[in-house]
Order: structure tokens, then C-alpha cells, then sequence
């Protein structure tokens, strides 16, 4: 049910813009107004949540320790998974946001007769997820092409990596397959595990379709019904130095792949996607563990109530001084 | 207590999800799966809201009349506080790496013991009132309303958290559940809605200075019985002293280790450390006690507890404090006690007056743990150690979660079981060091009435036990945590009954060598050093 609606909602999306084009000549509204108000409501709803989650202080320091901490000089410390300077976190956080380190420890845990219970590696999601997010990546940039004149050295060379394959006209990029791959992995993954299907949302069945259909788009354009590329470019320079113009005969396929990476980009402040701003600001992560070496300050640290030495000994004074235990006042 | 419960009955786990959508599963208040909740006088004591006599098994809770306001305004200052709360709040992506790691949810299957589901519970109440998604496309967005059966479902799931840390090791933003369910129960807490196993303890240990309401006249009765054992054992007379001014050193430890066996064998093994060392420390009756309950309460709760550690190392003129060993106390006392009721400059940084090591990774809170003191004595060769006391033992070592998770000391603790004993296996490495399962009944839920919940969340602990037991004949389980060796004795009796539980310095203490003492024929728990020959055969 969530899963067809997210599917539904992705089809609405591919056929609005097709149908503007097509039925309604609107190529202005959806090759000009929509990106720049998408861009705009990223680029604002980015900066507004990332300020938000600033805003909220850090009252303690708190991170998860995944190895041995600083103590005795004799005995090693474990200094990524449990950093104790600024050098270690950087570390720290440098395998998580490349490379998914907490991603890469997962096991799979199975209940055997006995009982016993064993932990697989389990791999695959860590896989899935490396290979999803990479490629994207180096998709996006390979994009730059359309934004640049003339294109970048180092955007060529990426081109020619990613396509060494040199399989087909025109060449196979290795990160348009693994990124439709991946996002089929973890779509198929999301409905074939029991647990991970029963804690999904609408709101994660969509985002996995949507960059589908974006990939898709993509390689169909590439691949198959090829666009006017010429005009691609002419209309993304354009947007770029700010005069916008649509060419004519650009390709309704083209439309529909520009109006579903619109969507992702509008949706992105407000959704889970967000997980790539705020996985910087996970204390549990983002701080070392110097606690008994550096005193960590709470802004809202507040005096309470607490019970005095001299309340104590006002009560137990008799008691004490039975059993011969020093006391403040006679 | 754990006679009605079959294992046979407890390993039927059915991993597999209902049909049902789980915001449409009500919660079951079902015998040994929660805990009862807090007496009256106790959240008096305490100053707590809406004290009241109440079941969670009643269909009225008795709640206060504004109590979706409270709830509300309570969400809402604690996410302008802890950027923790808000960012955990809004970027889990539900890829379900945490699922299979949480120890209630191997051991029950119940799905929403997965730690994400768990943060689904409060997320949804955040999603519904909170983000503009969530009040415009609701349950498409996992939003929900808050109903009365949202906070039974907070106080079931909430308290069946040990707030252990492990699926925060897997999660790949660093979720940390025990941060959620620390903000549920502090919500729970503004309503009334407290178990009596954490809040006693509290409301004591606020009264006492220990959980157990031990009052101080009684106190030093107890050590007493401790030091007869002691000198019974090995000859060995001691004489520690209790709210001395001037000591060098405060020592500060669980009030369980004082008070109750196996717990009071690590306690003869402080003692008679110190007392071999010459240690110029003191105990306390008003600090005289290490857990924090709070922890389990409010943060609040932790500062209001925790000040009488510090407050007492000033009054007594010490230079510097040494914990003992225990898991949550220590969370306390290396990532809270500094921040909430320090600076401590009224203290030294803490140096080894028998080494002269300087512990530089405590120079600021001042405060260190046993074991890293005792490690370093040993690596300084200052202890006279005869392992081979130990040689009926074959000893296999539980790294406490919130010592593993919250510090990360791994090291210190097994170079000293190395050096006390002769016989150690690890177990495997998926249930030790920072994925060490948790004993099941930490964070306040090692209580008899949670008893299944306990066994069924002990189970992976007690599963990697038994496969050292099996492998390598392992027949005691170390520790260095007062509510394991409480909760842990109860597992291993139910799962792998051959196993008794200890803490690290009751193996110390069967190892060191000391001064004037008799010929030593038992152990620190009387019994004979060496099995009599043929027991084995009969």
C-alpha cells in the first residue's frame, strides 16, 4: 500500500511534466521556473535545517566508543573508533562519511537450534550503500559537463575512468549501472526483509523510486532515445548565467528526468535525506572521547536541588557517632 | 523466579512482523514483561510530579489533566537542549542496520524492540507535532497524534531499553537509542509515570547516600562482617577508615558491592588492595554510593544524585577520588560528572602514590577507574600476584556496555585478569568489547518482575557464555559491573548454570600476595583453593 502510492506519486510526477510539455507547450515553466525555485527551495531549506540542528546546543559530551581509549601510555589506543583529539575525529568522521565504517560492522544475527546464535558479516547493504552513494556522486559531477564551457580537465578524466570499459556507442558508464543497481538492491531489500518492510515509510519507498526514475531517465536519454544534447547545454548555461531561454526540441524525456531531480531537490530539506547534513552533527560521532581530560561546558547548565552532607549528618548525627564515624558538629 | 518460565518456550522466537501496522498494535501489559511502577513517597521524596498508587495494567493512569501539554512543551524544550534529541529525531533513513543487534530483539522478537522502531515511537509523536510534513501527509510520513496509548506504549518500550549503546555502534549516523529512551523516560518522568525499581534506589540513595538505603551506622556494620571474611581467609586484619579528613584518596563504589554476594568479594578485593598498598584513602557513608539512577530517571536526576561525589571529596580535604567497579556509574562519572557539577579545582590531578604514574586521561574530573589503577600497579610491578590461586577458575571476561561503549576500557581489565589468573578465554567477537551484549537488565530493569524480559534479552550474553563454557570448560564469567554481577548470577543460573559470575578484583584479591598473611588453603569466598582430587570422577 505505502510502496504503491510512493510508486503512483513518482508516475503523477514523471507525467506532469511530460504532459506540460507536450499538451501545453509549457517548456518555460518546466525548464526555468521549476529548477530555479527547486534549487532555491534546497539551497534555503538546507541552510535552514542545518541552522536549526545548530541551534540546539551539545549539553554533554557523548560519543559511542568503538575501540580502547586513551588512558596508560602502555596500552594502545584505538585512535578512530575512539578518538581523544581533534586529528582522531577528523579521522573518525572521515571513514564514516566516505566510507560507511558503522555501515561496514554490520552482521546478520541468526538464531540456530541449540540455541546458538551466530553473526554473519553481512556486507551487502554496506556494498549497496558505498555503491549507491558514489555513484551518485560522480554522476552529479560528471553533470558539470552541462555546466561548464569549456569542460574541466579533471571532468574529462572522470568521464574517461568511469567509462574504461569502453563497451558500446556511446561508451557504458560503470556508475550509471551500479547506481540503478544499488537503488534496486535497496528498494528490493526494503520489501523482501520481513523487519526492514514492516518500519517503511512512504517517505522511504518514494525517495528509492525517485532517484530510479531519475537514473533512468537518465540512461534512456544516453543510451537509447538520444536528446538534443547541444540544446541541454544551451538551456543549463543559460540558467546558470542567469538568462534563462528554452531551445526548441530538446525532448519531453529530458523534461521529465529535469522535473524529477527538481522534486528530489525541493524534497530533499525536509525529508530523511537530510541524513547527509546531519551525520556531521551526531555527537555520538562527531566529538572525542576526552571527557576526563577536557571538561566539556553546558550552556544550560542549571543548580538543582540536591540533598547536603549537613541534612545527612542532621539525621544519622546519633547514629553515626554510635558506631564512632567523625562528625561535623557535636 | 525463573520456574515458570521454559527455555524451550523462550528460544520459539518469530522474527517475523505482524500483518498488522504497528501503530495500530496496542501494548499488552503481560506479567514479566514490565516493570511496577514508583510508590508515591518515592517520587515525593523526590520532589517529582503526580505521585499517585497506579498499575500500568489500569485502564486510568491517572494523569495529569494538561498532560499532552506537559508531554509537548517537554519535547519541545528538550529539542532546543540536545541537539542529540533533534538531529536523532529527524535523520534516521530506517535502513534497519540496528535491528538485529539490540539484545531484546534476538531474544524476543517483539518488533518494536528494534531500536529503530523504538525511536519510531517518540519520532512519530515529534513527526506529528513538530515538522511541517509530518502535520501535513501524517501517517504517509510515520506522523501520529498523541494518545493516552502512545505514553503506555513509551512506558512498555522505554522500559525494556537498557540503554546499552550497542545498536549506536552499528547505526551509521551514530543513532544512540539510549539518548531516546533517556528522553523518553525523562517525558514519562514530568507525568508521573516512573518505575519504583529505579526510583527506590534513587529516592535512597538521595536520603542515604546508597541505593539501598543503607544508613551509616549500619554501613560500617557491614564492612565489619566483610572484614572478619577477610581476615578469616588469609589471616590478614584491616582497618579501613570512613569520613576521614585529610586522605589522599576518596573511594567511591556501588553500594551492591558491600552489600551483597557475589558483589562483596570484588569489595574484600579493594580492601585488601588498598590495605596491602597502604593507601592513604577513605570511604564515605554520605557518597557511598557509585550508581546513579538518575541516569535512568532525568538528567536532572543524574546532577541531583551525583553531586554528593565531589561535594564530599571537598569536604574531606582529598586530593583526588578512585571509582570501583561499575558500568553506569562510570558513564556518570566520565561523560556527565565534570560537565554537570564541576570544575573539580578544588582537587589534584589524580597521580599513583605508589607509582607515580600520572593519570593524564583524568586530570580534569579527577576521578579514576579502579582498573586502570590497578593496572598500572601491576605493570609497575608493585603487587606480589600468585595466579596460579585462580587455577581452578577458567575465566572468560563480559565487558560492561556502558565501560566498553562510553569510555572504551577494553585493555585495562584483561591485562589485569591476565596477570590474576591463568586460564582466560574471550569470547567470540561479535558479544565482546564495544559489541558486547548487555546482561539484559541494566538501566533499571533488573528487577524479579521483569524476569522474562530479562532472560529473553540475556540470552545472547548467556548464548556466547556457554559457547566458551562449551569450548573451553569456562566456569566463571568476570565482570566489572555491580548490576551484572547482580543480573548476570540470575542469567547464568537459568541459561549455563555451571557459570557463577565474579567481579575483576575478586580475582585480584585471590592472587595477592600479602603481607603477614596465613597459609592461604581458600579463596575470598571460603571455598577450597584446589578442587579435591577425584570430584570429577564420581
Amino acid at each position: 500500500m505505502k510502496l504503491l502510492l510512493a510508486f503512483v506519486i513518482v508516475l503523477v510526477l514523471s507525467a506532469v511534466p511530460y504532459i506540460g510539455i507536450k499538451y501545453a507547450g509549457m517548456s518555460y515553466e518546466f525548464g526555468v521556473i521549476v529548477p530555479y525555485a527547486a534549487v532555491a527551495v534546497f539551497i534555503l531549506g538546507f541552510v535552514y535545517r542545518i541552522v536549526k540542528w545548530a541551534k540546539s546546543p551539545v549539553p554533554f559530551r557523548i560519543p559511542t566508543t568503538c575501540g580502547q581509549e586513551k588512558s596508560l601510555p602502555w596500552i594502545k589506543q584505538n585512535k578512530l573508533d575512539n578518538p581523544s583529539g581533534t586529528s582522531g575525529v577528523v579521522g573518525r568522521m572521515a571513514l564514516e562519511v566516505l566510507f560507511f565504517r558503522s555501515l561496514f560492522r554490520n552482521t546478520k544475527t541468526e538464531l540456530k537450534d541449540g540455541p546458538k546464535l551466530a553473526y554473519g558479516s553481512s556486507g551487502w547493504l554496506w556494498l549497496a550503500a558505498i555503491a549507491f552513494h558514489w555513484s551518485f556522486l560522480i554522476i552529479l559531477i560528471r553533470h558539470f559537463r552541462l555546466f561548464s564551457q569549456p569542460v574541466p580537465y579533471l571532468i574529462n578524466l572522470l568521464e574517461n575512468v568511469d567509462g574504461f570499459l569502453q563497451i558500446g556507442i556511446p561508451t557504458l558508464y560503470i556508475t550509471d549501472i551500479l547506481l540503478l543497481a544499488a537503488v534496486l538492491y535497496l528498494f528490493i531489500r526494503r520489501i523482501a526483509i520481513p523487519q526492514v518492510r514492516y518500519i517503511s515509510l512512504v517517505s522511504d519507498y518514494f525517495p528509492l523510486l525517485l532517484i530510479f526514475g531519475i537514473g533512468l531517465t537518465g540512461v534512456l536519454m544516453r543510451y537509447f532515445y538520444r536528446v538534443n544534447v547541444i540544446g541541454v547545454k544551451e538551456l543549463v548555461m543559460g540558467l546558470i548565467a542567469l538568462k534563462p531561454a528554452v531551445p526548441a526540441d530538446i525532448g519531453s524525456l529530458f523534461f521529465i528526468h529535469l522535473f524529477l531531480i527538481s522534486t528530489l531537490f525541493a524534497y530533499f530539506p525536509f525529508s530523511k535525506l537530510m541524513h547527509m547534513g546531519g551525520v556531521f552533527l551526531s555527537p555520538t560521532r562527531n566529538l572525542a572521547n576526552n571527557n576526563r581530560m577536557v571538561r566539556h561546558i553546558n550552556p544550560w547548565n542549571y543548580p538543582v536541588h540536591v540533598h547536603t552532607y549537613a541534612e545527612y549528618e542532621d539525621e544519622f548525627r546519633d547514629k553515626m557517632k554510635s558506631v564512632g564515624l567523625p562528625v561535623e558538629k557535636e | 523466579m525463573t520456574d515458570e518460565l521454559k527455555q524451550d518456550d523462550l528460544v520459539k522466537i518469530n522474527y517475523k512482523p505482524p500483518k498488522k501496522d504497528w501503530m495500530d498494535t496496542p501494548v499488552n501489559f503481560r506479567h514479566g514483561t514490565y516493570i511496577y511502577p514508583a510508590r508515591a513517597k518515592n517520587l515525593k521524596y523526590l520532589d517529582l510530579p503526580n505521585p499517585r498508587e497506579w498499575s500500568p495494567t489500569d485502564e486510568d493512569w491517572k494523569l495529569p489533566e494538561n498532560w499532552k501539554d506537559i508531554i509537548l512543551n517537554g519535547m519541545k524544550e528538550r529539542l532546543d537542549k540536545y541537539r542529540s534529541f533533534k538531529v536523532f529525531m529527524d535523520i534516521c533513513v530506517r535502513c534497519g542496520a540496528c535491528a538485529d543487534k539490540c539484545h531484546f530483539f534476538i531474544g524476543g522478537g517483539d518488533p518494536k524492540n528494534m531500536p529503530v522502531l523504538r525511536a519510531e515511537l517518540i519520532r512519530s509523536i515529534y513527526k506529528g507535532n513538530f515538522t511541517a510534513a509530518g502535520k501535513i501527509l501524517g501517517r504517509l510520513n510515520g506522523a501520529r497524534g498523541l494518545t493516552k496509548d502512545v505514553i503506555k506504549e513509551w512506558f512498555y518500550y522505554f522500559y525494556q531499553c537498557t540503554e546499552c549503546r550497542r545498536c549506536s555502534v552499528f547505526c551509521p549516523y551514530g543513532i544512540d537509542t539510549a539518548e531516546i529512551t533517556m528522553m523518553g523516560r525523562e517525558l514519562l518522568t514530568l507525568l508521573g509515570c516512573n518505575v519504583n525499581w529505579v526510583l527506590e534506589p534513587a529516592a535512597n540513595c538521595y536520603r542515604t547516600g546508597n541505593h539501598l538505603g543503607i544508613q551509616p551506622h549500619a554501613l560500617k556494620d557491614m564492612f565489619e562482617m566483610l572484614l572478619d571474611d577477610i581476615e578469616d581467609r588469609t589471616g590478614v586484619k584491616i582497618e579501613p577508615t570512613f569520613n576521614r579528613k585529610g586522605a589522599e584518596i576518596l573511594f567511591v563504589t556501588p553500594s551492591a558491592d558491600y552489600f551483597a554476594d557475589p558483589g562483596i568479594y570484588t569489595c574484600m578485593g579493594y580492601l585488601m588492595l588498598f590495605h596491602e598498598l597502604g593507601l592513604d584513602y577513605t570511604w564515605s557513608t554520605y557518597a557511598s554510593e557509585g550508581g546513579n539512577f538518575g541516569l535512568f530517571t532525568s538528567h536532572e536526576m543524574i546532577k541531583r544524585l551525583n553531586a554528593k561525589i565531589y561535594a564530599e571529596a571537598k569536604r574531606l580535604g582529598v586530593k583526588w577520588i578512585i571509582g570501583g567497579e561499575c558500568g553506569h556509574m562510570w558513564r556518570v562519572i566520565h561523560q556527565y560528572m565534570d560537565t554537570m557539577n564541576g570544575p573539580a579545582d578544588f582537587l589534584e590531578a589524580p597521580v599513583s602514590p605508589i607509582t607515580g604514574t600520572k593519570f593524564e586521561n583524568a586530570k580534569s574530573t579527577k576521578m579514576v577507574h579502579i582498573t586502570e589503577f590497578t593496572a598500572d600497579l601491576i605493570k609497575n610491578n608493585k603487587l606480589k600476584l600468585d595466579p596460579s590461586r585462580n587455577d581452578k577458575l577458567r575465566i572468560t571476561f563480559h565487558d560492561s556496555c556502558n565501560p566498553a561503549r562510553a569510555m572504551g576500557i577494553l585493555e585495562e581489565p584483561r591485562y589485569i585478569i591476565k596477570n590474576v589468573c591463568n586460564n582466560f578465554f574471550e569470547m567470540p567477537e561479535n558479544t565482546a568489547r564495544e559489541q558486547t551484549f548487555c546482561c539484559g537488565g541494566g538501566a533499571g530493569l533488573g528487577t524479579d518482575e521483569m524476569m522474562e524480559i530479562r532472560m529473553r534479552g540475556g540470552m545472547p550474553r548467556a548464548n556466547a557464555v556457554q559457547y566458551v563454557h562449551d569450548k573451553h570448560g569456562v566456569n566463571r564469567l568476570t565482570c566489572m559491573c555491580a548490576i551484572d554481577r547482580a543480573t548476570l548470577t540470575t542469567l547464568m543460573e537459568y541459561w549455563v548454570p555451571d557459570v557463577k559470575v565474579t567481579g575483576v578484583h575478586e580475582l585480584v584479591a585471590n592472587a595477592l600476595v600479602m603481607k603477614g598473611e596465613k597459609e592461604r588453603i581458600v579463596d575470598i569466598r571460603g571455598e577450597p583453593l584446589k578442587e579435591k582430587k577425584g570430584e570429577d570422577d564420581v
